[in-house]
């Protein structure tokens, strides 16, 4: 078990390109970070620099109370998940689990013991002598974790470990994972591109975006108070609306429809606010045209114009709707400002 | 039981494409195989009956007669290359190119491949520019450096010198490229160096690919002739591709020449490529489609 | 290289020492050797060497003979090439057509890979004896009376039919593989976009198969340049004479045999500008133009 600490961790390329611009965050003892962010963000570099796969350009990096920068891979006290796998194709599950204790100089009896063990947790005893071909998606995932589990390791990182994985499966594994680390209490970072996992599983989630921290935040802070329209955007399916305001005399206005009172400079500002803090009912006060509607199951989605932007609402099942004028209301709370040049919140 | 009511098919029409598809493939098979059966036919009747008459549709009985002179008896003067003696030098040579090669072509590939080195680029080239050159274009300067290095007529001469090109190490370069990434991440995370991951993880993972271009370079170096033909002179060191020239000669030169005994050379000198060319047949087929991607 | 290679620093070195250290020796120093002497005339009796700038390329251009061959050499490799994919082509459409004995014809057509080219040239002198050979016989037959040796044109006939036959299964087996890696989805798709088999090959089969058929092309120029030198010094039995012979044959005889160090060492170098020349038009025209993925 350990704390990590990046120090201002940069990765520049030997061609000039900033993967990573200096960055800097501290990961509690037993919690469970995500990284998340669209592709070439940055995260997995992130990721990798900590695994010791890729060298770190600047900035100071300690697991434990132990500056790792130079230390192998291998001694970090470090596992990993890949996203596809990396499982030896050669060799059967229990090779598979126990190569990293073989390499080190682990006895082979304790060797068959941790792996029985690991495999016990996991679920794949009666597959210990199968290659990973003859194996299921799910299965192979599984074996993954029982490598990284086996080694009992100061931190756990994973890259993308769901990605290859079918909708159904995914979602199991993602509280399987959770499970576990909770159980086994070991400091981990997760990377992946998919809000809803960084959501569900997160302690706290790091937003990244352009090789830049947006926003770290506990998932309820980055879903409700997001740092920037890029967080907004990006967390949260459908995203929050983002509307193209303007603030003056201590109100921000869309045209002639929304309006609040916010202490704002006067001038253009961005107002956002989540799909699911709109109510509709024939009492609201803004007109509201819905041009679809989108059926969910457990919820709706109205897609249509408000004084010509786009805008989306969720509705609960009860609700009926169709194609239309009807009438809505925001809850004034949940707005959140953002400056409309940066994109930062205000 | 249920009751099967027929109901009546149209009968299929004969597909008269699929009989000219036979036909044509028929046609080119025989064009492939008819030279090897005269070749065989006349391994079976006496040197006179095929002077007389030509190959003929008749298996005749001096099969073993003409394998016992074309195993022991010497062609030349020195008596020492009987065919037996130019079985083992091809075998030498065949063998000692295929693992030469495959030695060298895996550490230069592992080198280029998995490892960060200053002048990678640099060694890169200088050992994919010898693809462009084939030995025949550079083989009289070849030969003197051969000669001056005191190579001629010795196994080394034979085979090395026909290493200096970097077909395997293309190929396996090309493969070790197309071996997922993550792995070597996975094996160094589990504590493996360079050394234990070649051992424990590249190679397990390259054998059929090292089978496939053993078969091709067992072939290549058994079917060598212009550079053996230079570099031996002594009869002992003869290969058969290499006595080929010899047994041309011979025929050439005779009364009677010994079209049993010489045809028999011939079908030794093609049997084992292609047999092992047939009985590893997908290997090889992959080995040869796969390295020139 | 891959993102995770190995820090290392004295062990890729070691392993590319091997490789490098045989090509230095046996490709990078021949090749310098031959263009240095190709500026220098040797003395005949091997008293040493005099620098002669330009002359032997200058007596090259000027040779009648020289230019008699580079003319044949052209023609030959025309015809061997083209003979060589048309009929693998063929063979190998028809080869995918078929289900029954698939494996068989597979087989059939192309184990004369693994032939020797020397071999097949002592193949195509039985097949071709004054006496008895059958494709004479099949020849007088039609009234014509096949000389191999003797007359120039029937040397040149046997010599490109020996090389088609064996350079087809090459051909054949890369065709053939470049056809079953056609999506079987692009084939249904074309099966019901166009009832004629015929236009299914022209508009669909055929321009998948030119990335294959352009580099199979270059692999047979290079093929019918250089590798069939066992194949004509077998058929001309070692003696050129009046007898056709490849460009890559005339560094051999002159050089070899001749002891016209300048000269032969000339050739190779014009030799070698041409498959560079040809690697470099192979590259660009990959690149640029044939490709689908």
């Amino acid at each position: 078990m350990a704390q990590v600490s990046l120090n201002n961790i940069r990765k520049i390329y030997p061609n000039g390109y900033e993967a990573v611009v200096p960055t800097s965050f501290d990961i509690a003892d037993g919690e469970f970070v995500v990284l998340v962010g669209p592709s070439g963000c940055g995260k997995s570099t992130l990721l990798r620099m900590v695994a010791g796969l890729e060298d770190i350009s600047e900035g100071a990096l300690s697991i434990g109370d132990r500056n790792v920068n130079h230390v192998d891979p291998a001694d970090r006290d470090i596992a990993m998940v890949f996203q596809n796998y990396a499982l030896y194709p050669h060799m059967t599950v229990r090779k598979n689990i126990g190569y990293g204790l073989k390499n080190r100089k682990t006895p082979a009896s304790e060797i068959e013991d941790k792996v029985q063990t690991a495999a016990k947790m996991l679920n794949l005893t009666e597959y210990l002598d199968r290659k990973p071909s003859q194996l299921s998606g799910g299965q192979r995932q599984r074996v993954a974790m029982g490598r990284a589990v086996v080694r009992d390791p100061a931190l756990f990182l994973f890259d993308e470990p769901l990605s290859n994985l079918d909708a159904k499966l995914r979602h199991q594994m993602r509280i399987e994972i959770k499970a576990l680390q909770r159980r086994l209490g070991v400091t981990s970072i997760y990377v992946t591109h998919d809000q809803v996992e960084a959501m569900t599983m997160a302690d706290r989630i790091i937003v990244l975006n352009a090789g830049r921290i947006e926003q770290i935040g506990t998932p309820a802070e980055i879903y409700h108070r997001p740092a920037s329209t890029f967080v907004a955007s990006f967390m949260g399916a459908p995203p929050m609306n983002l509307l193209t305001a303007k603030g003056s005399g201590g109100r921000v206005t869309v045209g002639e429809t929304i309006s609040v009172a916010a202490e704002v400079a006067d001038g253009p500002v961005t107002l956002g606010i989540r799909p699911e803090d709109i109510e509709i009912g024939p009492t609201c006060d803004i007109p509201f045209t819905v041009d679809i509607v989108e059926e969910l199951g457990a919820h709706r989605l109205l897609h249509g114009q408000l004084g010509g932007q786009e805008l989306t609402i969720h509705v609960g099942k009860d609700v009926v709707v169709s194609a239309g004028p009807i009438r809505m209301s925001i809850n004034p709370d949940a707005v959140v400002l953002f400056d409309a040049k940066s994109g930062l919140a205000l | 039981m249920t009751e099967t009511t027929h109901i009546p098919v149209a009968k299929r029409p004969v597909k008269w494409g699929r009989v000219m598809d036979h036909s044509i493939l028929i046609l080119g098979s025989l064009f492939m195989l008819v030279p090897l059966l005269m070749v065989l036919q006349t391994t079976t009747t006496t040197d006179l009956e095929t002077i007389k008459n030509g190959p003929e549709f008749v298996i005749g009985d001096r099969f073993d007669d003409n394998f016992m002179a074309a195993m022991f008896k010497a062609s030349g003067f020195s008596g020492e290359n009987t065919g037996l003696r130019m079985l083992i030098n091809s075998l030498i040579l065949g063998i000692g190119f295929a693992i030469g090669k495959i030695v060298i072509g895996m550490m230069a590939a592992y080198a280029l491949v998995y490892f960060r080195l200053r002048f990678a680029t640099l060694a890169f080239w200088l050992i994919f520019t010898t693809l462009l050159l084939p030995l025949e274009v550079r083989i009289l300067p070849s030969y003197e450096i051969a000669q001056q290095l005191g190579l001629l007529n010795t196994y080394t001469g034979l085979i090395v010198p026909l290493i200096a090109s970097a077909t395997a190490t293309f190929f396996f370069r090309q493969f070790f490229r197309s071996v997922p990434e993550e792995l070597v991440e996975a094996a160094r995370i589990d504590g493996a160096g360079p050394v234990k991951f070649f051992i424990d993880i590249l190679m397990p993972l390259s054998q059929t690919m090292i089978a496939a271009m053993f078969i091709i370079m067992f072939v290549y170096g058994w079917n060598q002739y212009l550079w053996p033909t230079m570099v031996t002179t002594e009869e002992g060191m003869y290969t058969l591709v290499r006595g080929i020239k010899q047994l041309t000669q011979d025929l050439e030169g005779t009364n009677i020449p010994e079209y049993g005994r010489a045809n028999m050379l011939a079908l030794i000198a093609i049997l084992p490529p292609v047999l092992v060319v047939i009985i590893f047949q997908s290997w090889f087929v992959k080995g040869l489609t796969e390295s020139d991607k | 290289m891959k993102r995770a290679g190995f820090a290392t620093r004295w062990l890729p070195i070691l392993l590319l020492l091997p490789q490098l250290a045989i090509i230095a020796v046996f490709f990078y120093w021949p090749a310098a050797h031959a263009v240095k002497s190709s500026f220098y005339l040797e003395d005949p009796f091997g008293f040493g060497s005099s620098f002669v700038g330009f002359d032997n390329y200058i007596h090259l251009t000027g040779s009648s003979e020289y230019g008699r061959i580079a003319k044949f050499t052209v023609l030959f490799t025309v015809l061997v090439t083209f003979f060589s994919l048309a009929l693998a082509l063929l063979l190998a459409v028809k080869a995918d057509n078929v289900i029954r004995g698939a494996k068989t014809y597979r087989t059939l057509l192309m184990w004369v890979y693994a032939v020797a080219p020397p071999v097949a040239g002592f193949i195509g002198l039985l097949m071709f004896n004054q006496s008895w050979g059958p494709l004479t016989e099949l020849a007088k037959s039609i009234g014509w009376d096949f000389k191999l040796g003797v007359n120039f044109n029937d040397t040149a006939f046997a010599m490109v039919l020996v090389s088609v036959w064996k350079q087809v299964p090459v051909n054949f087996i890369f065709f053939l593989s470049g056809l079953q890696s056609i999506p079987k989805s692009v084939r249904e798709a074309a099966l019901i976009d166009a009832k004629s088999s015929f236009r299914r090959f022209w508009d669909v089969t055929f321009p998948l198969l030119a990335p294959t058929g352009f580099f199979l092309l270059i692999i047979n120029i290079t093929y019918a340049l250089f590798d069939t030198f066992g194949v004509v010094d077998t058929l001309v039995k070692g003696e050129p004479g009046n007898n056709p012979m490849t460009l890559v044959y005339k560094v051999y005889v002159d050089g070899f045999r001749g002891n016209d160090m300048g000269g032969s060492s000339a050739q190779s170098v014009i030799l070698m500008v041409l498959v560079l020349a040809l690697t470099v038009f192979q590259f660009r025209l990959v690149e640029r133009r044939i490709h689908y993925t």
